[in-house]
């Protein structure tokens, strides 16, 4: 479906090294280390409750609204730890993407959707350069040519194809480096899914994308790095194409043939 | 095209009944299963009529209420007035004296009263406020001194309710009215010198110790005082409190403690507030007593706690993943809560606070505790001046038995309904038009 990039380049956008996190006492991350590269699709897979989403949710510190919630180890952006106290979660979030399992455009017009990220952070000078970038990125979805025509409807009377799409674009719009998708597919029908996997291969070439599925077949479709969560460990990570074909570990070869998960 | 659809009906039901289908009640036979199911649909359909007559007594109760309301009331929107020939005679006007005006003029009417209680009662059949009225009459038309003009001028509280009464036929409780009285009026009426009118003076006026002169204007602009204070004071704390607690403050045992006394301040007799702006507003702060201001103020901590409890129930019903999802575009905590779950929030809030408000215009008791039970007769100028309110005005007149006055009292309760019923209106609009459903 979508042209598989070759790992050219040792080129590591993130990087966690013993990422550990605690809900008060239960620990739900045993010290993880991963490597994202940049530029390419890195699905995160694994049974429910194996921890895929607080790793995620770790990349972008949105763990900090969890009550209870604490973590140890280290998360690099571009070689900086973005847990230190200096980082700014606001900066961070703006170059840490994130779309949600289910779409939740703001119910603000579709517009507002899109242009309310590059707002808070001050991207555009004046009315026509956020005009020119919210119609680029919606174009950039794959949007435009639906909703042109009304901009000022709100954002929830799209279908849900098309909000998450709308998500998408909004998560864009901040320019960010890396974007984060928590099983965006996962509310949407065949043919929607479809467009959102067309999209992510598209949006490959200009960010990092991580992506939790719960589908093999659309982990091997739209990524090329897979890591394989069991318990709140990654047992096995690396080459979509080498996971899915010769797995080393026989629990991941028992998960993607379906055994258990 | 009705015989049509009745046929069409009456085929659709004889296949249904045909075809025995399990769906139709009729068709159960006596087998355990099918008791099983007509049992279960019985008790249906005594919850459903149990419903509906719950539903239908209420309704009696208030409608019966409502009715009896509206037939006291409705007469008080008449008065009756006399036309009055006044004679405005220069030297009398010279020396301001209307009351022998008024006293000249009805003797014109009735010559033939002589006797000294005789006329003691004639002079009664106008209101006892007619020579100001006469007299400012005359300041406006100066060119009348020296002339007989016809006048409407408003008859005595007890002439105008016999007068209705008459017209509805219950004659016989005429109230304080002496035969000879009864007879002027019949009278009166026949030479079409008696009319009933529009009462516009109860509209206009404030109170007054003539039943046919107080009106109700008074203390609704000092309702309407009243709850300004109220809004400016209860509505940014009350929201305020609710968006810290609900979005920023840390759950804790200090905050549960808060929430716990927030939902018991709910629950609080509304005279103990009265209480507490008594002792507060008026003994400690020397605020002025029986003002518009105590009057608000107290107003306001008693729709304080339900304007929190309305806020925070709106603010938790805006989904989490929209707060996650603008927390994720990088925007600070302030900024999810004012650019987006506020936003969300405000007609649920702008509901629950209307309604509180709708509460606070109907508030009695606690108004009576700061003294905004006063007889007042000017119409309030300021939010510091005395003043009172509606429902208390209703108290008031309620306390005096004089006939004029329980009309009086049922008109201002039907004016409180019909105040009350358009605040509500507006709350439902609001919801209904920015309503946001998720």
């Amino acid at each position: 479906m979508t042209k598989k990039k070759a790992v050219s380049n040792d080129n590591i956008r993130m990087r966690t090294q013993g990422l550990s996190v605690f809900y008060n006492e239960a620990q739900a991350l045993f010290d993880v280390d991963l490597d994202i590269r940049a530029n390419t699709v890195t699905a995160l897979i694994g049974p429910s409750g194996c921890g895929k989403s607080t790793f995620m949710r770790c990349l972008n510190r949105m763990n900090d609204y969890v009550e209870g919630c604490r973590v140890t180890g280290k998360v690099r952006l571009d070689g900086f730890n973005i847990y230190k106290d200096s980082v700014d979660t606001i900066l961070l979030r703006q170059k840490v993407g994130m779309v949600f399992q289910k779409p939740n455009p703001f119910p603000k017009s579709i517009y507002e959707n899109v242009a309310y990220g590059p707002k808070i952070h001050h991207l555009v000078n004046n009315k026509d350069e956020l005009d020119a970038l919210v119609e680029k990125t919606l174009k950039r979805v794959g949007l435009w040519d639906e909703v042109y025509d009304r901009l000022l409807a709100p954002g929830t009377s799209l279908s849900g194809g098309q909000q998450q799409r709308l998500c998408i674009a909004r998560a864009i719009a901040t320019k960010p480096e890396v974007v984060l998708m928590d099983e965006p597919c996962s509310a949407l029908d065949p043919i929607a899914t479809a467009r959102i996997e067309e999209l992510i291969a598209e949006l490959e070439k200009k960010f990092t994308i991580v992506i939790i599925t719960h589908s093999m077949q659309q982990a091997q479709r739209v990524s090329s790095h897979t890591a394989f969560f069991h318990l709140g460990r990654i047992i096995e990570a690396g080459e979509t194409k080498k996971i899915f074909t010769e797995p080393e570990h026989k629990k991941t070869r028992a998960y993607i043939a379906g055994k258990f998960g | 095209m009705t015989k049509f659809f009745q046929r069409r009906t009456r085929i659709a039901m004889d296949r249904a009944k045909k075809k025995k289908s399990p769906f139709l009640y009729k068709s159960y036979s006596s087998k355990p299963k099918h008791k099983r199911i007509r049992k279960r649909k019985a008790q249906e359909r005594r919850f459903k009529n149990m419903g509906f007559i719950a539903i239908v007594i209420s309704s009696l109760f208030l409608a019966s209420l409502l009715w009896n309301v509206f037939m006291t009331g409705k007469s008080a929107f008449m008065e009756a007035q006399i036309l009055l020939p006044v004679k405005f005679d220069s030297a009398l006007v010279e020396s301001e004296d209307y009351r022998d005006i008024v006293h000249n003029s009805l003797m014109g009417l009735f010559p033939d009263v002589v006797k000294r209680s005789n006329k003691r009662a004639l002079f009664s059949m106008v209101s006892r406020n007619t020579h100001n009225e006469l007299q400012s009459y005359i300041e406006e038309n100066p060119q009348f001194i020296g002339t007989t003009q016809d006048v409407w001028v408003a008859a005595s509280s007890a002439v105008s309710v016999f007068y209705k009464r008459h017209l509805y036929e219950q004659a016989e409780r005429g109230g304080k009215i002496v035969p000879a009285e009864a007879a002027w009026i019949t009278e009166l009426a026949r030479a079409g010198r008696m009319e009933l009118k529009f009462n516009a003076m109860f509209f206009k006026n404030g109170d007054s110790r003539e039943a046919e002169q107080a009106g109700i204007l008074a203390s609704t602009i000092g309702s309407f005082f009243t709850i300004l204070v109220c809004i400016v004071m209860a509505f940014p704390l009350g929201v305020a409190t609710a968006i810290y607690l609900e979005e920023f403050a840390k759950k804790n045992w200090f905050t549960d403690f808060i929430e716990i006394n927030i939902n018991n301040l709910a629950a609080v007799p509304s005279i103990i507030f009265g209480l507490l702006g008594l002792s507060i507003y008026l003994n400690l702060f020397g605020l002025p007593r029986s003002s518009a201001l105590v009057g608000g103020m107290v107003l306001a901590l008693l729709i304080l706690p339900v304007i929190v409890i309305a806020t925070r129930n709106s603010l938790r019903a805006v989904p989490p993943s929209i707060r996650y999802a603008a927390a994720a575009l990088g925007a600070t905590p302030t900024q999810v809560v004012f650019h987006h779950t506020l936003i969300y929030a405000l007609p649920g809030i702008m509901t629950g606070v209307i309604l509180s408000i709708a509460r606070a215009f109907g508030e009695t008791a606690p108004l009576l505790m700061i003294g905004m039970v006063a007889f007042i007769a000017d119409i309030p100028k300021t939010i510091l001046g005395p003043a009172t309110t509606l429902p208390v005005q209703v108290y008031l007149w309620s306390n005096n038995p004089e006939l004029g006055f329980v009309e009086k009292t049922a008109a201002a309760i039907m004016v409180l309904l019909v105040l009350m019923i358009l605040i509500n209106l507006l709350a439902i609009y609001i919801r209904k038009k920015y309503e946001i459903k998720w």
